[in-house]
């Protein structure tokens, strides 16, 4: 497998490509391909076993509003490896700020599976007590948050790294993106911040190639993303995100820098939206080849067989992951499904810190 | 010739129409294009109308909202789509310091023929970011024009007038009430339009239904819950007046004072927050007129918290039928 970068350590917009060798698989720990195997299978699992729910009551006639899980549902099957590659060198005081797709982000950056399976059921337990909802995650023990407007994490992530400036500390913020966010003035704001004040910030952009429906050649006007660091002197780099170790490679780099104090990074990933942009969605905008390739791109699917063909793994080493997973995303659900609703009168609670 | 149109098709067919008659009339929005909207409201026209009227646009909303001033600037009439309402927060300059203003600063040089469309309203656990109504929000800032219609007819009507109309209109829908299939719509939104073109002044209120010991104000989907409430209402003796705004700005006080100077009761149902919104603004406007009413006038509004994510949560905050009842009763 191959990437191509820019030279990280050469800035200002040349565009020099170098192949990367990512024979590196074989430099990297079991422990810590296994984990990456692990948490990519946890999160497709996840997804998988949310849709089937999502759909409870919402046949034979689709009705959003209906169901254990009402509303939006934005799953990231496919975009696994961009989640892990990323959060496996995160630290639960880094912050990390996704998107109204964040299932992956929130697992890989370790946020509590089940009160998280419980706030998408919009119970009591949940991480918010059932107000945020998916689309709204909060996880304030690991320092994630998402939220559903577009291109509203770069700048936030600005703002932690001022925190981490200021206070002296050594955490990075995490921003993500999709392709369309890209086209955001925040985006171009907050990278322009963060490379003036040489912010401890990775920002990550997360190319499905789509923005619902808009593909992105019709929408950016550069073929990648990361061609856009270089108006802001910073590095960016791009890379197959159907490589989960490319991902993982890249994604060190660019945090180990930042934790060095010597600013920000912009990686471009591209991976492949295997489901529609939300549950429901005809996607009659979409050529099947497109959705064909996804399959064809899936990097859990060529995660696996790159550790067996590579014999890093044994089948039955990988069925025993499959297996906890099963287990952990069951009892996730199992919590979810058996906990109570809030009370209806905890909808006029906590608009205000320091009182009710 | 009338036939019954969900909301959504009868939107599309008015933007054809005008389109048709009018080349300058042109759309740009995400999502508005190959989809048609993600609320259907552009549905068909890009087949109709090609990709040159028909802009799907990058999710760069200060970028094509301003580019409607410009492109207005120069005679065009462009209707530019921004999926929620909950959105505009990215591209608010561009509307309340400049679409909004252009013609008064310009002293009148300047026209801004521009309608701005969204989706708006909960009920469906979409939570605090795609649920919101914010018509107050809008109709607060002088120079815009705000319309909202609650059924199919007045749907196509309103858009008619809105593309037709010199200034900046923002036209609201309720996602509840399009008619979508895939999202509930009662049957009552989805009514006979005609076929040819025809116009629903902006600025004029409907009343819904006759009645003489409350009037109760709505627009939108409270324009139903208010109906379905009346009908309730009517059977334990108490006659509702029922009106359906349709407009915010132009507000039309005469049909609600006169109204209101018949009943002597108010009860004002907004989906939109309680406080400095639209329903002070209606209270106001009856209480500034100097009409007595025989009880204090009552607000089923939202309460002033973000709209929660829980359907248990969200209910509880929603005005509905039975919210509207209580109120009613607890001022007769």
């Amino acid at each position: 497998m191959k990437i191509y970068k820019n030279d990280l350590f050469f800035i200002f917009g040349l565009m020099k490509e170098e192949v990367c060798d990512m024979e590196k698989v074989e430099e990297i720990p079991k422990e810590t391909l296994l984990e990456i195997y692990k948490t990519m299978h946890k999160i497709r699992t996840y997804e998988e076993t949310l849709a089937e729910w999502y759909y409870k009551g919402k046949t034979p006639r689709f009705d959003i509003s209906a169901g254990p899980i009402p509303g939006e549902l934005h799953l990231s099957s496919g975009q696994e490896s961009a989640a892990v590659g990323v959060c496996m060198h995160l630290k639960p005081e880094d912050a990390l700020i996704g998107t109204h797709r964040a299932h992956h982000f929130a697992i890989a950056k370790g946020v509590d599976l089940k009160k998280m399976t419980a706030e998408i059921f919009g119970k009591a337990t949940g991480l918010s007590r059932g107000k945020g909802g998916h689309m709204h995650l909060f996880d304030a023990n690991v320092n994630f948050s998402c939220s559903g407007i577009v291109g509203a994490s770069f700048p936030q992530a600005v703002g932690v790294g001022i925190a981490a400036k200021l206070k002296g500390e050594d955490y990075v913020a995490v921003a993500v993106g999709g392709d369309g966010a890209a086209n955001q003035g925040t985006f171009h704001e907050a990278l322009n911040m963060a490379a003036i004040w040489k912010l401890p910030v990775i920002f990550v952009i997360e190319d499905n190639s789509w923005a619902i429906s808009v593909p992105k050649e019709k929408s950016t006007a550069v073929s990648k993303n990361s061609e856009r660091a270089a108006a802001y002197g910073i590095p960016g780099v791009s890379v197959d995100g159907t490589d989960v170790v490319a991902v993982y490679e890249v994604a060190k780099e660019a945090v180990e820098r930042a934790r060095r104090g010597e600013g920000p990074s912009l990686i471009e990933i591209k991976v492949y939206r295997l489901r529609g942009h939300f549950e429901g969605d005809p996607q009659h905008y979409r050529p099947k080849e497109d959705l064909e390739l996804a399959r064809q791109k899936d990097p859990l699917m060529n995660f696996e067989k790159l550790l067996l063909e590579k014999g890093i793994v044994t089948e039955d080493e990988l069925n025993k992951i499959k297996e906890e997973n099963i287990r952990e995303v069951q009892e996730a659900i199992d919590f979810a499904v058996n906990s109570p609703y809030p009370e209806p009168e905890e909808a006029l609670k906590g608009v205000f810190a320091g009182g009710e | 010739m009338a036939r019954k149109l969900p909301m959504y098709k009868a939107i599309a067919e008015a933007i054809a129409q005008e389109m048709e008659k009018d080349e300058n009339v042109f759309v740009m929005g995400e999502d508005i294009g190959a989809y048609g909207g993600i609320f259907g409201a552009t549905t068909g026209l890009l087949e109709k109308f090609g990709p040159e009227r028909i802009r799907d646009t990058p999710i760069s909303e200060s970028a094509f909202i301003g580019a409607a001033l410009g492109a207005a600037s120069k005679g065009m009439r462009p209707i530019v789509e921004l999926m929620f309402v909950d959105f505009f927060g990215v591209a608010m300059d561009q509307i309340y310091n400049h679409i909004a203003k252009a013609h008064y600063m310009s002293g009148g040089q300047v026209k801004m023929p521009v309608v701005i469309m969204t989706a708006m309203g909960g009920g469906y656990s979409d939570a605090a970011q795609h649920s919101q109504c914010l018509y107050g929000l809008f109709a607060h800032v002088p120079g815009l024009k705000i319309v909202i219609p609650s059924n199919s007819y007045d749907a196509k009507g309103l858009m008619i007038s809105a593309i037709r109309d010199d200034n900046p209109v923002m036209y609201f829908f309720h996602k509840g009430l399009m008619g979508l299939g895939w999202m509930p719509s009662p049957p009552e939104a989805t009514v006979e339009v005609p076929e040819e073109p025809y116009t629903v002044p902006i600025g004029e209120a409907k009343v819904v239904r006759k009645g003489s010991d409350v009037t109760i104000v709505g627009v939108a989907k409270t324009v139903h819950e208010a109906a379905w409430a009346a009908e309730e209402l009517e059977k334990e003796g108490i006659s509702a007046e029922v009106i359906d705004l349709r407009s915010l700005v132009p507000l039309d006080k005469k049909t609600l004072l006169n109204s209101v100077k018949k009943t002597g009761r108010l009860v004002v149902v907004d989906e939109d927050y309680r406080s400095y919104g639209m329903s002070g603004e209606v209270i106001a406007t009856v209480v500034e007129n100097g009409i007595s009413l025989e009880a204090p006038p009552v607000r089923v509004a939202y309460p002033d918290v973000p709209v929660p994510y829980s359907r248990v949560l969200e209910k509880y905050v929603l005005p509905d039928k039975e919210k509207v009842i209580n109120a009613v009763k607890s001022i007769m």
